[in-house]
């Protein structure tokens, strides 16, 4: 059973853009593996030749007509709802650099 | 707010108006024996009686709801059966001008507010139905107790001791309150059944695509589904009714035309034929919970269906399967709260990238947490086909069992939950038992089938016990016909909870 590491839960958290304390570190650790370890009773079953299962009723393709609409909000009431200043009609966020 | 509610000329023996069901209420705003604004303020005012104890409603919308309520009685035209009826809507729903926060510190902070309406609660507002407010949730819908909730619990109206079920426990409570007279819910892995059976009320999972998801706040994309909690199964059948149907803005909706549910209601069941899954039934189950379930086959029996039992090989695998898919679609969905275009924000961060974590560790709760790293995990390089294809080729399997047992049989029996209601902290310390409380409620999330849960008996504590009904992919009538059948039948949905 994949036994998920103090450092690994860290490895995983940065991927996700998540910053934990050491405690959530030592809380989630053995919380995942034993979720991992619950799951992987999966691999069980035999799936060759099963083919996968995205779009349960089958529905494909579903496009509407190129035509262009207003949309349901006006862009400045969708900036409105962000916490960041507002330059421009755009949201200025900090640098990606520091 | 106002609270004069109750109106002189109402005659005082007369229930109290919030416990009237659709059907009832419609009849006497049609005759003008009430007006809609009375029965708004009769909800807002049980609210006020009952939910310091319950904490159901998180947001209330009381004033706007009474402007609509005032102007549909100006209008004077309740042809539509949902016309001038008070609801409340599961916290996911973005609603023009709303709070809408998921119950969670991510959007709670920032107190947001929707630029616009979901497809559903647009729906309603066209009929003239009106939105009173919202209702607790799990974080994020992610949750079988509403305890993930930065509000904290919601009490089962029927002991406060125990949870309403999750993750729509605030529609399921409030409706068994009468805080209101149907509430929506979301239902991605049991999330309307399971409180809908611990709250003694009805509530449908419809078939994936039958309702749009546009507007609601996606857990996992290609497991959500949205539906209506009622006080009886008439009422689920004229909500369905309102909101089912193809949406341009939600490309899962089906063009499958929507049959008129509720006229269609009173078919009988004789000759219908009932599955009973073997897997549903296993030994050491709770005995209160099989007996009120194989009671409620017999009845069904009485009135003319047969009883087949029938396999559903995959049943074992269908929550670990939900528990591969949920979470990898969780990371990708939550992906999104960034804290740029809206949400939680922290001030002075060194970089955007320090911005990006600050924002979401404060903002997200430990099940969301847990959920994301196991999707992120379950889907960082070298893992993917081992977790997500391989659940999605189970899911495959799950799927044919049911396409299976249709050929045999028409609609399918089975509990809704193992157990009745549980304590509240029971299960909240260990995320893996209250994964386990979806036991019978994830197969048909694979197979993207409808079922609902309607009340069929009471424990010896006084906890409701509810019965599932499943159907195939669209049947959403055959369910709710043979459901209807049985409350005919039987009087448990009319039982009220006392609240303490």
């Amino acid at each position: 059973m994949a036994q998920l590491t103090p450092d690994q839960v860290r490895h995983i958290a940065k991927l996700a853009r998540l910053r934990l304390s050491d405690e959530e570190v030592a809380k989630f650790a053995p919380e995942l593996t034993s979720i991992l370890g619950y799951i992987e009773m999966l691999q069980k079953v035999d799936t060759t030749k099963v083919e996968a299962t995205a779009q349960v009723t089958g529905q494909q393709n579903s496009l509407r007509d190129d035509v262009v609409w207003d949309g349901l909000a006006s862009r400045d009431a969708l900036l409105g709802t962000s916490a960041l200043p507002i330059v421009d009609h755009q949201i200025q966020t900090s640098s990606a650099h520091g | 707010m106002c609270t004069d509610a109750l109106p002189g000329r109402l005659h005082p023996a007369l229930p109290m108006l919030s416990s009237l069901t659709i059907g009832q209420a419609h009849q006497k705003l049609r005759s003008k024996e009430i007006t809609s604004e009375e029965l708004t303020r009769a909800c807002i005012a049980q609210i006020e009686k009952v939910d310091g104890t319950l904490n159901a409603v998180v947001h209330e919308n009381f004033e706007r709801a009474l402007e609509q309520a005032k102007n549909v009685d100006a209008k004077g035209d309740y042809a539509h059966p949902l016309t001038g009826i008070p609801y409340l809507a599961k916290d996911v729903y973005c609603e023009e001008g709303v709070l809408t926060t998921a119950s969670s510190n991510m959007l709670r902070n920032k107190d947001y507010i929707a630029p616009f309406d979901s497809t559903t609660t647009k729906r309603l507002k066209a009929v003239g139905a009106m939105s009173i407010g919202k209702v607790n949730t799990d974080e994020f819908t992610m949750g079988a107790s509403t305890e993930t909730s930065c509000f904290g619990v919601t009490k089962n109206p029927w002991d406060t001791n125990c949870v309403a079920g999750g993750s729509s426990g605030g529609s399921a409570a409030a409706v068994a309150a009468d805080e209101c007279l149907f509430a929506l819910g979301t239902d991605t892995g049991g999330s309307i059944r399971q409180p809908a059976g611990f709250c003694n009320i009805t509530g449908i999972r419809p078939t994936y695509g039958r309702t749009s998801r546009f507007g609601v706040m996606s857990m996992a994309s290609t497991l959500d589904t949205i539906g209506p909690m009622c006080k009886n199964i008439e009422d689920l059948a004229i909500v369905l009714e309102a909101i089912a149907g193809h949406d341009p803005l939600d490309g899962t909706t089906s063009h499958e035309a929507v049959p008129p549910y509720s006229k269609n209601l009173k078919t009988d069941v004789k000759g219908l034929k009932i599955g009973i899954p073997k897997e549903y039934f296993i030994p050491g189950m709770n005995q209160e919970v099989e007996g009120a379930v194989r009671e409620a086959a017999k009845v069904l029996e009485n009135l003319g269906a047969t009883l087949h039992e029938i396999s559903l090989p995959h049943t074992e695998y269908a929550t670990p399967c939900y528990y591969v898919l949920c979470p990898c679609e969780v990371s990708s969905n939550m992906a999104r709260y960034d804290g740029v275009r809206y949400g939680h924000t922290v001030t002075q961060p060194k970089d955007l990238l320090e911005y990006y974590e600050r924002v979401r560790s404060e903002g997200f709760g430990p099940e969301v947490k847990r959920r994301i790293m196991i999707g992120t995990y379950a889907l960082s390089a070298g893992y993917f086909d081992a977790f997500y294809r391989q659940a999605q080729r189970v899911r495959t399997l799950i799927k044919q069992d049911f396409e299976k047992a249709f050929e045999q049989v028409d609609i399918i029996l089975s509990p809704v939950s193992p157990t009745p209601a549980f304590e509240v902290g029971k299960n909240s310390s260990d995320p893996l038992a209250m994964y386990l409380e979806d036991i019978f409620l994830s197969s048909q999330v694979m197979a993207g089938i409808p079922a609902l849960s309607v009340p069929c008996g009471f424990s010896k504590n006084g906890l409701p016990i509810g019965l599932q009904l499943m159907g195939p992919q669209w049947g959403e009538q055959t369910i709710l016909s043979a459901a209807h059948a049985y409350e005919r039948s039987t009087e448990w949905h009319k039982k009220k909870p006392v609240i303490a």
